[in-house]
């Protein structure tokens, strides 16, 4: 394709309008990514007087630790199970707005509303609703014969932050489902529906596997928030308990370096979370952005 | 194969808005049956109820001699053709045509030797393993109208078929579903809003307007004796001239009303105006505006009484624009109209 390209003449213009981005990039990202790199082959004695360096030994600790590797399990149950929840009820309200013909603005505005709530707020809400002494939903379910207690049992704790998280999510995931289903001709509806297909097998052959690449995109993105962006809900509800069972690996981090002081272990922790945040985005950008256009 | 019967339908959305109104209108068996008419005149919304993708609000609608008003599309056995074609773009041209067999549970024996049928009237066999978007205007066509065919379906429905094709693709297109219907003797009902189209495939034509119909009759018979002005107006290219009696010199007015009293408005066809002088005819003194060459004939602007009447004639005759001509117009060749819109005589 021939694109037609203007050619400034001033040589030096073009750097210097890069240089505010490049400078915020070295300072807040480069920077501290190579600080915490080195500082994760180091290690330092409790008082931060002696710093030795001890190579990968940090990383070969971790693998052997099993509060880390369970750590990684509950990150994977998490994510997914974030992510599988948010995508499906956004979905499924999204499809109830595609059905609507009045009222779609209203409705729409209000689902995306909780996307406007900080995280930590949201954490709160959902803590109080399931608190096992005052919350609600608690009382609800312990009259319905279950002993709910999300700072007892573990997968109590794991529903209650997966329904926090992904509560937050299905905002964003419906307005693409919106977007999505909007894309789809009615046409190809109504073609399906003379040829037989009903309302279940419509879903099924045609709008779902046209809806495929928004679904993938949102899968990834999903994935990289409940494992990036969810530290507000777990540090106001759990935090990261009972039993270290909802410590997910962003949190980890967190108490390990900051309350527990290991900053070795804690750096080493994070330079793995910068490789799977590469990954996903290198699974983004290779999958997604590729994916066939329709 | 069936017939399709219409009594009384009508459409009313939400706001009392008449989209449809009385529509009575037989198509019999392995009839090709055009409805035409201008934007927004209800025929694609006509289409739709016959399809059941539109509910009716008033009247039956029946096919194959059963109230289908109540019925789903897919409970009704009808194949529709889409202006957008409508392909499935995920399905390859094969999965678009086994769609709709899979759906009724169609054994597979006779999927393939259905789908291989089609693919050869419809010669798209070589691309039967390719997705829509691979594939040109024509050939999307034609895997729409494939899936059309390959259902065996009572009734064919097709909502502006060629709309979205070039001119020549659209000619030769229209001369293909003409040559299928004919051979498959499937009921179709055809929508367009092109006047050329609808004479040259209709067995019968129903021209709309204001959602209701204004009338039904072959081709032929709606250009040499169209009901209403409306009907006159539409049909035919250019369109037909029409002139206020009140207008006319009292010589005229006599040619006129010899054949029937009270016409409000007359049409004259472009063909029906010659420069041949005849006293028995109505006579128009005219200045030549503008001559369109269209190959072997002429369409000539005049102007008459400071409105614009356009004549078409054979070749090209030799006139220069601005020049005073008499054209005359045989009184048995020109229609009439009463003050309501109606024919006389």
């Amino acid at each position: 394709m021939q694109s037609k390209r203007t050619v400034f003449p001033n040589k030096v213009l073009p750097y210097m309008l890069l240089l505010p981005q490049m400078a915020v990039t070295v300072v807040f990202f480069l920077w501290p990514a190579g600080q915490t790199l080195l500082s994760s082959f180091q290690r330092q004695d409790p008082f931060g007087l002696k710093t030795t360096f001890v190579w990968f030994d940090n990383y070969t600790r971790l693998f052997k630790d099993p509060h880390y590797v369970g750590s990684l399990g509950a990150t994977a149950v998490f994510s997914i199970a974030t992510a599988v929840v948010s995508i499906g009820m956004a979905l499924i309200l999204a499809l109830a707005v595609d059905r609507m013909v009045r009222s779609a603005r209203v409705y729409t505005t209000l689902i995306v509303w909780p996307y406007a709530v900080a995280p930590a707020v949201a954490g709160v809400l959902w803590w109080f609703m399931f608190n096992p002494t005052i919350g609600i939903f608690a009382f609800l379910i312990r009259k319905a014969g279950y002993d709910w207690n999300h700072t007892l049992h573990s997968t109590d704790a794991m529903i209650l932050i997966v329904l926090a998280a992904s509560w937050k999510q299905v905002s964003y995931n419906f307005l693409f489902f919106v977007a999505g289903l909007q894309a789809i001709p009615a046409s190809l509806k109504e073609a399906a529906a003379i040829d037989g297909a009903g309302p279940l097998k419509r879903f099924w052959t045609i709008i779902f596997p046209l809806l495929s690449p928004t679904t993938f995109f949102l899968l990834v993105i999903n994935v990289v928030y409940a494992m990036f962006d969810t530290f507000g809900i777990i540090d106001a509800t759990t935090q990261g308990g009972p039993a270290q069972s909802t410590n997910i690996l962003v949190y980890k981090v967190y108490e390990d370096g900051f309350i527990g002081l290991n900053l070795g272990s804690s750096a080493a922790q994070s330079a793995l979370l910068m490789i799977i945040v590469i990954a996903l985005t290198v699974v983004q950008f290779r999958f997604v952005e590729r994916q066939v256009q329709y | 194969m069936a017939s399709i019967e219409l009594k009384g339908v009508g459409k009313t959305y939400a706001g009392a808005v008449r989209a449809v109104e009385g529509v009575d209108l037989a198509i019999g068996d392995g009839e090709l049956v055009v409805l035409v008419g201008p934007s927004g005149c209800g025929k694609s919304t006509l289409l739709r109820m016959i399809a059941g993708l539109e509910t009716i609000t008033d009247g039956t609608i029946s096919i194959g001699g059963k109230v289908v008003n109540k019925e789903e599309p897919a409970e009704r056995d009808i194949a529709m053709v889409f202006q957008n074609y409508a392909l499935y773009p995920h399905m390859s041209v094969r999965q678009n045509l086994e769609y709709g067999l899979k759906n009724r549970g169609t054994p597979r024996p006779e999927i393939d030797s259905r789908v291989a049928e089609a693919a050869r009237i419809l010669e798209i066999a070589p691309f039967l393993d390719r997705r829509p978007r691979q594939l040109s205007g024509g050939q999307r066509q034609r895997v729409a109208m494939g899936r059309a065919i390959v259902r065996q379906p009572k009734a064919f429905l097709f909502d502006e078929p060629l709309s979205n094709l070039d001119a020549k693709l659209r000619g030769q297109m229209r001369v293909e579903i003409r040559t299928l219907q004919r051979r498959l003797k499937t009921t179709s009902v055809y929508v367009t809003h092109d006047q050329l189209e609808a004479m040259t495939l209709a067995d019968r034509l129903v021209v709309m307007n204001a959602g209701h119909i204004e009338q039904v009759g072959t081709p032929t018979e709606l250009y040499d004796r169209p009901q209403t002005l409306f009907v006159a107006g539409f049909i035919g290219s250019p369109p037909m001239n029409f002139i206020d009696v009140a207008d006319l010199s009292s010589d005229n007015l006599t040619h006129v009303q010899a054949g029937a009293p009270g016409a409000k408005t007359i049409g004259i066809r472009p063909d029906g105006l010659t420069t041949t002088a005849n006293p028995q005819a109505i006579r128009l003194e005219t200045t030549v505006a503008l001559i369109e060459p269209v190959g072997a004939e002429s369409h000539i602007h005049v102007r008459w009484q400071n409105r614009m009447v356009v004549a078409q004639m054979h070749g090209r005759p030799g006139f220069a624009e601005g020049e005073a001509v008499t054209l005359y117009a045989d009184p048995g060749s020109i229609h009439r109209f009463a003050a309501d819109g109606r024919r006389i005589g």
